[in-house]
């Protein structure tokens, strides 16, 4: 009880220190740690931006020389009829955008597109290593190649049912058994919470053949119910994490509805759950995302059964193709992860508070 | 047990009271139970059971191929246990798992600490969205990671290697290459450090401000601050970050079943120990064989935990006192 009064006393206190905190702030250590951070997150999000760049570059340009990083198209200028490159030449005036006419080993011919009344001239020089002059211009083909591969209709489909199923199980259960752990005097409660974290530590591979055989032996197998069943009997992590939250709920909300009347289920939908958002909120995207990731149960239970595929499986065989079409590829990454990354977006200031508050405190 | 007792000191002297006080009493026992009963239950059939029925198995030659019934399997007695003696299968992915696992833990360490200490930094503009972007791999699918990562460590094309050769360094064939392919999977795991980051961030949030004052009061620097009052009030939770790496190094292996395939290509280099199991199980059918090569891992585990457990109790500072 004490600890709970400490934390909220130095938690309203905060404000005030962040405010000193701010006078102090001294100009020179906030450019220095922002760089550095700016360059740590610039070289750990490279993996997303070789992503984003490839998806929208048209496939050509993978093979094209001097092709710049980003995708973008070659710009042609039209003349008497025929569509021209554009190349970066420089000269002595600095470098200018001409028009290749004719090339040769050593010179070539050009035209300039702001002067075309000057006419064809001859150039001396190796077109070949001239820069091509290029504009930013993304291509939507890689999505379209990739949505018509696979059925992602279906697929997105599959993945959303799968998972918003088993996330409703996940907190329905979770957070009866939280509340139980939390609140109520229960003989062996320390022993059974102890067996419950030490779960955590079984390995999936240790109950995954008995689970296999009997869910074959009821005709489940090939159903999605192996996915979603288990996900109404709670999990360990899940658990632990709304425990933690629900202690930190003062217990006087509670018995003050216990004394108006309300029995403990009642009490646990309109006091616990209302004060216990943000764990519920990080409970329920860590789940979403969790199943909306998995990939190895869906392999086992689902095999042959294409039309029941989660996304996770459906695009697997991508990963086999990706040498020969690596910007499909990266658009259907991208394809992907857009709903689970939205969601977090969307979420994450909740999620942040849920997770870092509970954290593991203790 | 304890109710009876008291009845029997102090013989009836406000029943009325008493008696509603141990029927309120055992009202809440029943809703606790209830509310107890998704978990126990799952923990019965989902985990009890079934790790009782894996030990069963491995002393079966029980095969998948067939539906599982009397007749369809015989007793083998102690052969599949003698038959992980003889395999040389089982060395080398174990050696790729403990490979995996030397790399992945201090890294998990290490680089989500650095992360959650910069985000917690008082110099950092907008860490909110440092912390959001710092996390967003995590919530990526790790097949749509396998994806990204096959083309960002490609040999040619990749920037990682585009990167290195700034720098003036040969980058290796990362997934291709035996030698570099565990690292690789290394770099792909990384990725997914947010939920360490915020464990940490949470841990150095709760570090209270007085002992900072008082020991910049005392001439104590930022580095001395760190080692000295950081590193000790967090070490539960250092503690707990490792525990938690190493069992989920001991349980990776999907990205490498994507990349490698059934085979651990390249030349087996990532053939880790429950790739191996997945393959003698789902692959090849061994459900026997494969049940001991099940119960193995989960000793191999056990013993792992309770060694960090032993070690951890001395060398975590407990602030509240408490074991």
């Amino acid at each position: 009880m004490a600890t709970v009064k400490e934390v909220r006393v130095r938690r309203s206190v905060a404000p005030r220190f962040e405010l000193r905190r701010m006078k102090r702030r001294n100009i020179l250590p906030t450019i220095l740690v922002s760089l550095v951070g700016f360059l740590i997150m610039l070289l750990f999000l490279l993996p997303l931006g070789y992503m984003l760049t490839l998806a929208f570059k048209p496939e050509e340009q993978l093979s094209a020389q001097n092709a710049p990083l980003w995708p973008a198209k070659a710009v042609t200028y039209n003349y008497e009829g025929k569509d021209l490159p554009l190349y970066n030449v420089p000269t002595a005036d600095g470098v200018k955008q001409w028009a290749l006419v004719k090339g040769y080993r050593e010179d070539a011919d050009f035209i300039d597109p702001s002067n075309v009344n000057n006419g064809v001239f001859n150039w001396k020089g190796r077109y070949r290593v001239l820069d091509p002059v290029y504009t930013f211009a993304p291509v939507f083909d890689n999505f379209t190649a990739a949505w018509n591969e696979v059925n992602f209709p279906l697929l997105f489909r599959n993945t959303f049912v799968i998972a918003v199923i088993s996330t409703i199980g996940t907190l329905i259960s979770c957070i009866m058994v939280a509340y139980a752990f939390a609140r109520f005097k229960i003989p062996g409660k320390n022993f059974l919470f102890i067996l419950l974290i030490s779960t955590i530590v079984l390995p999936p591979q240790a109950t995954i053949i008995p689970l296999f055989i009997a869910f074959a032996k009821i005709g489940w197998a090939g159903t999605w119910l192996p996915l979603l069943v288990p996900a109404f009997f709670a999990n360990a992590y899940d658990v632990f994490l709304l425990r933690q939250y629900f202690m930190g709920i003062p217990k006087e909300l509670d018995e003050a509805a216990e004394v108006d009347g309300a029995n403990p289920l009642r009490t646990l939908v309109w006091v616990i759950v209302p004060q216990a958002i943000p764990a519920i909120t990080a409970v329920t995207l860590f789940h979403f995302f969790y199943t909306w990731n998995d990939y190895f149960n869906p392999l086992v239970y689902l095999v042959g059964k294409e039309d029941l595929y989660p996304i996770s499986v459906g695009i697997a065989k991508f990963v086999s193709t990706y040498g020969s079409h690596p910007t499909r590829a990266m658009a259907t990454a991208v394809l992907t992860m857009i709903l689970p990354a939205i969601l977090f977006f969307l979420a994450q200031r909740q999620f942040m508070q849920g997770v870092v508050s509970t954290g593991v405190e203790k | 047990m304890a109710v009876t007792k008291n009845d029997t000191q102090t013989p009836i002297l406000m029943p009325t009271i008493k008696d509603r006080r141990s029927r309120v009493a055992m009202q809440r026992l029943k809703w606790g139970l209830f509310f107890l009963s998704p978990w126990f239950i799952g923990l019965l059939t989902f985990q009890l059971l079934p790790i009782i029925f894996t030990f069963f198995l491995s002393f079966t030659n029980y095969s998948a191929t067939k539906e599982f019934a009397f007749g369809n399997f015989d007793f083998v007695g102690l052969s599949n246990y003698a038959r992980l003696f003889s395999d040389p299968d089982i060395l080398n992915s174990m050696g790729v798992t403990i490979k995996y696992t030397l790399i992945a833990v201090p890294l998990g360490l290490v680089v989500p600490l650095l992360f959650a200490l910069l985000v917690n930094s008082r110099h950092l503009i907008a860490p909110n969205i440092f912390r959001t972007l710092f996390f967003l791999p995590t919530v990526i699918p790790v097949v749509a990671g396998v994806l990204v990562f096959q083309g960002v460590l490609n040999s040619q094309s990749g920037w990682i290697n585009g990167l290195l050769k700034i720098f003036g360094i040969e980058g290796p064939r990362w997934l291709s290459d035996p030698m570099w392919a565990i690292p690789a999977l290394n770099l792909l795991s990384l990725w997914a450090i947010g939920n360490l980051m915020l464990i940490y961030l949470g841990a150095l949030q709760s570090v209270p401000t007085e002992l900072y004052e008082a020991a910049t009061l005392d001439g104590a620097g930022g580095v001395r601050r760190f080692f000295f009052i950081t590193i000790p009030m967090i070490s539960p939770v250092i503690f707990y970050n490792v525990v938690l790496s190493v069992i989920n190094a001991f349980q990776f292996f999907v990205a490498a079943l994507l990349i490698g395939g059934r085979n651990g290509d390249p030349q087996g280099s990532t053939m880790f120990y429950n790739l191996y199991f997945y393959r003698q199980a789902f692959v090849f059918n061994d459900m026997g064989y494969a049940s001991t090569l099940a119960l193995l891992l989960f000793v191999i585990v056990m013993i792992l935990t309770t060694l960090l457990f032993r070690f951890g109790q001395r060398s975590v500072y407990y602030a509240g006192g408490e074991a």
